[in-house]
């Protein structure tokens, strides 16, 4: 079993319907995100290429946060998801410099928290609730292990990428472009 | 061309718009850590190589400093966390990949050594104290216990050595193991940090030595590590220069930033140059308050770990 979302930057349309999706669903403090959007406008004038697309923690394999981490609190739990164990977790803000997506914040309660593919969703049988609600459906999630997923179809079909696969981090959230 | 005009992106008002999750704590506990774990390198060297009353700033009066310094830096580090009432969680389980995990367990072996060291030679560095206290008198265990260190020194000594290095080369990992921030992510900073270190102990030991041969010796010694430090200084920056675009970018920051008159003015110029210039005319045989450059290359290691602690977390991986 390997979790991984896909997301297609050609469907995105920017709408953030995935965090407020995740803030309600996570009771996300006010002024915190653990998604979010981003848009960039490449080329020059006239050709113009405008790209939106959804970012959170990319459950990375080799996860940088979770090699820093000086209690264990960090941790790749069953299908690669990434979590934080709250009541093993001092707040040393490790982590949060170890990430090059800038994915971790400090709850205010103390504690480190990002995405955690909405781990207590998945153990129900449901979807996250980002790609749950996304209105274009440009997100998917699924299993990468079984060849037979649409997200194994669609990486298998379609051309993507991740993001900072220089920074050797091997992401598990891809981007169809 | 292709070029990327703009990106929106994200506006987190509690993250964005860059990170600052570490403070002036952990820049101040780098600077401490590292100039405890230099005296208290110098103290067990001497002590091993015989040279006790030679020397006797170096392994018994600066002793004072190592608890003191540790101590704050101690206090430091936690205030520093968010999360104070787990801070234990570190000493239930020891990460080998994780360089704060290291520093932890190491602070927790040095920091009781330290004190232990400068207990073994209180009565001797102290006796006005001891006079009006009489502690040794009044508490035969404490009396019984001192003899003890006294006669089991060497193995502190022997400990403190090679716990020491760990200490101030962790000092730099801690920094230089994140591959996020380019401008920490460099194998020199480890070396870099502990020379930094040992050079301010040197300083801090000059400051309280009473004899010119003591004073020259770590005059000597400091100028040595100031050499070598500009040399690791020099290797960074050509690393950074050798670099991706990232560290290109990162290396802006010390060359032609924000950084810059912090970097090059207080702390190569004033911090390393100046006082090993200094140093040297006093080598010579001018007369020159050591106080002076012993305090400007306390305050450059000092600025040093703030500008390194503060520009980092500036630098970002682009994507």
């Amino acid at each position: 079993m390997r979790y991984a979302m896909v997301i297609d930057t050609l469907k995105c349309v920017g709408c953030s319907d995935c965090v407020v999706a995740c803030q309600t669903e996570n009771d996300v403090p006010i002024g915190f995100c653990r998604d979010w959007i981003t848009e960039t406008v490449n080329g020059s004038y006239p050709n113009l290429d405008l790209e939106l697309k959804s970012e959170r923690c990319n459950h990375c394999d080799n996860a940088p946060c979770v090699r820093c981490c000086p209690t264990g609190a960090s941790h790749i739990t069953d299908g690669g998801i990434v979590l934080v164990t709250a009541d093993e977790c001092i707040g040393c803000g490790a982590c949060i410099e170890s990430c090059p997506y800038d994915a971790r914040y400090q709850h205010p309660d103390g504690y480190v928290d990002k995405c955690t593919f909405c781990h207590h969703r998945l153990e129900k049988g449901q979807l996250p609730a980002c790609v749950s609600v996304c209105p274009t459906k440009c997100m998917y999630f699924g299993d990468l292990d079984n060849p037979q997923s649409e997200v194994s179809q669609l990486l298998k079909n379609r051309k993507h990428k991740t993001l900072a696969p220089e920074a050797g981090t091997n992401p598990h959230v891809f981007y169809l472009i | 061309m292709q070029e990327e005009l703009f990106t929106s992106g994200r506006n987190i008002p509690h993250i964005d718009p860059y990170l600052q999750i570490w403070h002036w704590p952990i820049s101040l506990y780098l600077f401490l850590g590292g100039i405890a774990a230099g005296i208290l390198f110098f103290a067990a060297l001497f002590y091993v190589l015989g040279k006790e009353n030679e020397y006797p700033a170096a392994v018994k009066f600066a002793a004072i400093i190592p608890p003191i310094a540790l101590s704050i830096g101690l206090l430091a580090l936690v205030y520093d966390l968010t999360h104070k009432l787990y801070t234990w969680r570190l000493y239930t389980t020891f990460r080998i990949e994780s360089p704060m995990s290291w520093g932890a367990w190491v602070l927790l072996i040095v920091t009781p050594l330290s004190i232990l060291w400068l207990f073994s030679y209180y009565a001797e560095i102290y006796p006005k104290t001891e006079e009006k206290l009489q502690l040794l008198k009044k508490f035969k265990f404490l009396a019984t216990f001192e003899q003890f260190l006294k006669t089991n020194r060497i193995y502190i000594a022997y400990a403190l050595i090679p716990l020491t290095l760990v200490l101030g080369v962790y000092t730099g990992i801690l920094l230089s193991a994140f591959n996020a921030r380019p401008l920490w992510n460099n194998a020199i900073l480890g070396p870099l940090f502990l020379t930094s270190g040992l050079s301010t102990g040197a300083a801090s030991i000059i400051l309280m030595a009473k004899t010119t041969k003591e004073k020259h010796l770590f005059g000597k010694i400091d100028l040595g590590l100031i050499i070598i430090e500009l040399a690791l200084i020099v290797h960074m920056i050509m690393g950074y220069y050798a670099g991706s675009q990232v560290q290109l970018e990162a290396m802006q920051l010390l060359v032609g930033g924000d950084f810059t008159l912090m970097f090059f003015g207080f702390v190569v110029l004033l911090g390393l140059i100046v006082p090993a210039t200094l140093e040297l005319i006093e080598l010579i045989g001018y007369k020159v308050p050591v106080i002076v450059p012993a305090m400007l290359v306390i305050l450059g290691g000092l600025i040093f770990r703030f500008v390194m602690v503060e520009a980092g977390q500036l630098t970002r991986f682009l994507y």
